[in-house]
């Protein structure tokens, strides 16, 4: 199981009712990377994304087709344990949804439901992943006060830490940074290339300067389908098809 | 026919502000009316006696009692109930024909006078199960009847909460009874608890389903299983009966103020509530 093929998608489709958002997905994530997802809206990048922890699951005529492989197991397969897949593939979202309790509750959300209880191990955990998102100092005094009452980039390196709580091989960033200012984009930035020692990052992201600047690997989606994936510099310097150039240099999206 | 628009602006805005007015006017009149034939006889002994001979004279010391006691059961029965099938139908259902038809059902009970509801308690918990005329039997009946209202009101506060949190708490690997009782009940919390105060004030002034089946007896409930009066059968049988206006009057008043308190209670959570979610 050292293979060097994390998540591994083949034919996937997905449908939302009647409606086709994903074509036949084919790629591959290899393990530490960071692969950026670029693409205008309604490509299908955030449904993909959100295929991988099966939180389409939660919407209403949501169906899929195709394999979806994770460290080598089907992940639509019947007796696959959704609650055990979500811990191990962290999402953080486009805008940052801190839940209405404190700060520490926040990060000790994830691993108190899965059944941590030990006051000390939390007390750990929480500290360990705010400094690994560089919270801790600004925070590290009123860890009871409520999470509704950090400015929007702090609240989003707090979604970070809360799902780093959870231990997950995997962090899935829904356009992580579109309501955010430059410079707490830059500080989600710089913990990302730290975190991609230990992790495996998937990047969803409108900003393609982001995914140029970040990301070991690029993939262009367009209306659900996957047009075109390889190193991030191949493709904003030397891209194969065409609508990946002209959306590169900004012709529509 | 023309008409000039500023007059007819004036002539609107004065009416409108007629009927308004007559509304407030006569809510404010019942109130003043009670609290001035009631006023007199309210005091610390009134409230803390018994009423002896048949409410003629004494106070209404175990009316009180009553009423709480029918209200506390009326509560602690439908609140689960009622919050239980709130859950049910925004949690774990989606819009369908089963959930018009339980919210149908739900919104037609509320539409049933409250006597229906008297008559079938009698025949259900009186008779039947022979539960007799008690607390017990006057707590079920008052239960179904603020049934709705609570389910009503905690569907709308379990709504209220933003679908996002729900989607964070799947996303932190929560299941599903988890971001119900750790995400979106406390959330709720606020409005379900409005509904509930609500409810209460609708429980402490119910008379006719309650005098079918909690009875009438004037001493202190001791256990489920005793009848007792409420504050409102107490006031509808000394009126009635021609036994003492003064008194019935001065419940009257006690029962008022313990409603206002209630409503202007609910009203202020209601709004704190607003504010912190909107």
């Amino acid at each position: 199981m050292t293979s060097n093929i994390a998540i591994e998608s083949r034919d996937f489709s997905h449908f939302f009712g009647p409606l086709q958002t994903l074509k036949k997905i084919n790629l591959q994530v290899f393990r530490n990377e960071i692969l950026g997802i670029i693409g205008p809206a309604g490509s299908g990048k955030s449904t993909f994304l959100r295929s991988l922890n099966r939180l389409n699951d939660l919407v209403p005529g949501s169906r899929v087709e195709g394999t979806l492989k994770i460290d080598g197991k089907d992940i639509y397969a019947p007796d696959m344990s959704v609650v055990e897949l979500r811990r191990k593939l962290g999402i953080v979202f486009a805008t940052p949804v801190p839940l209405p309790r404190s700060i520490y509750e926040n990060v000790a959300f994830g691993p108190k439901m899965a059944g941590v209880h030990s006051r000390r191990k939390l007390n750990e955990l929480v500290a360990d992943c705010l400094k690994q998102t560089t919270l801790w100092e600004e925070v590290k005094d009123r860890l009871d006060s409520s999470a509704l009452k950090l400015s929007g980039g702090q609240q989003q390196r707090l979604c970070v830490a809360r799902i780093l709580a959870l231990r997950p091989d995997y962090i899935l960033l829904d356009e992580p940074c579109s309501g955010l200012d430059p410079i707490s984009t830059m500080k989600i930035e710089e913990s990302l290339r730290e975190l991609k020692k230990q992790y495996t990052i998937i990047l969803v992201t409108n900003n393609t300067k982001q995914a140029a600047r970040v990301a070991d690997r690029t993939a262009f989606f367009l209306s659900g389908e996957m047009i075109e994936i390889g190193q991030t510099e191949k493709i904003f310097t030397a891209p194969v098809d065409q609508r990946t150039n002209d959306y590169i240099v900004g012709r529509f999206g | 026919m023309y008409v000039n628009p500023r007059l007819e602006q004036r002539v609107v805005q004065s009416i409108l502000w007629l009927f308004t007015a007559i509304t407030v006017f006569i809510l404010f009149y019942i109130i003043f009316f009670i609290l001035k034939n009631g006023l007199p006889v309210l005091n610390y002994q009134f409230l803390t006696t018994n009423p002896t001979d048949m409410g003629k004279s004494g106070g209404i010391y175990s009316t009180i009692i009553g009423t709480i006691a029918l209200t506390i059961g009326a509560i602690l029965i439908a609140t689960p109930l009622g919050v239980g099938t709130a859950i049910y139908l925004t949690e774990y259902t989606l819009e369908s024909k089963i959930t018009r038809v339980i919210r149908f059902g739900s919104e037609c009970l509320a539409g049933i006078p409250s006597i229906i509801f008297g008559l079938f308690g009698f025949i259900l918990f009186v008779t039947k199960l022979k539960f007799g005329w008690s607390i017990l039997s006057g707590s079920l009946t008052l239960a179904f009847m603020i049934l709705p209202t609570i389910i009503r009101t905690s569907e709308e506060a379990l709504k209220s909460v933003p679908y996002n949190l729900r989607e964070v708490s799947f996303s932190l690997g929560g299941t599903k009874w988890q971001t119900v009782t750790k995400v979106v009940l406390p959330s709720a919390l606020p409005g379900i608890v409005t509904g509930v105060i609500l409810s209460v004030g609708r429980s402490i002034s119910e008379t006719a389903a309650v005098i079918f089946t909690a009875g009438s007896a004037l001493r202190i409930p001791t256990s489920i299983f005793s009848s007792s009066r409420t504050m409102a059968v107490h006031f509808y049988i000394l009126a009635r009966e021609g036994i003492s206006m003064p008194n019935a009057y001065g419940t009257a008043a006690v029962l008022i103020i313990a409603i206002l308190i209630i409503n202007i209670t609910a009203y202020r959570l209601m709004h704190k509530f607003m504010k912190k979610y909107s």
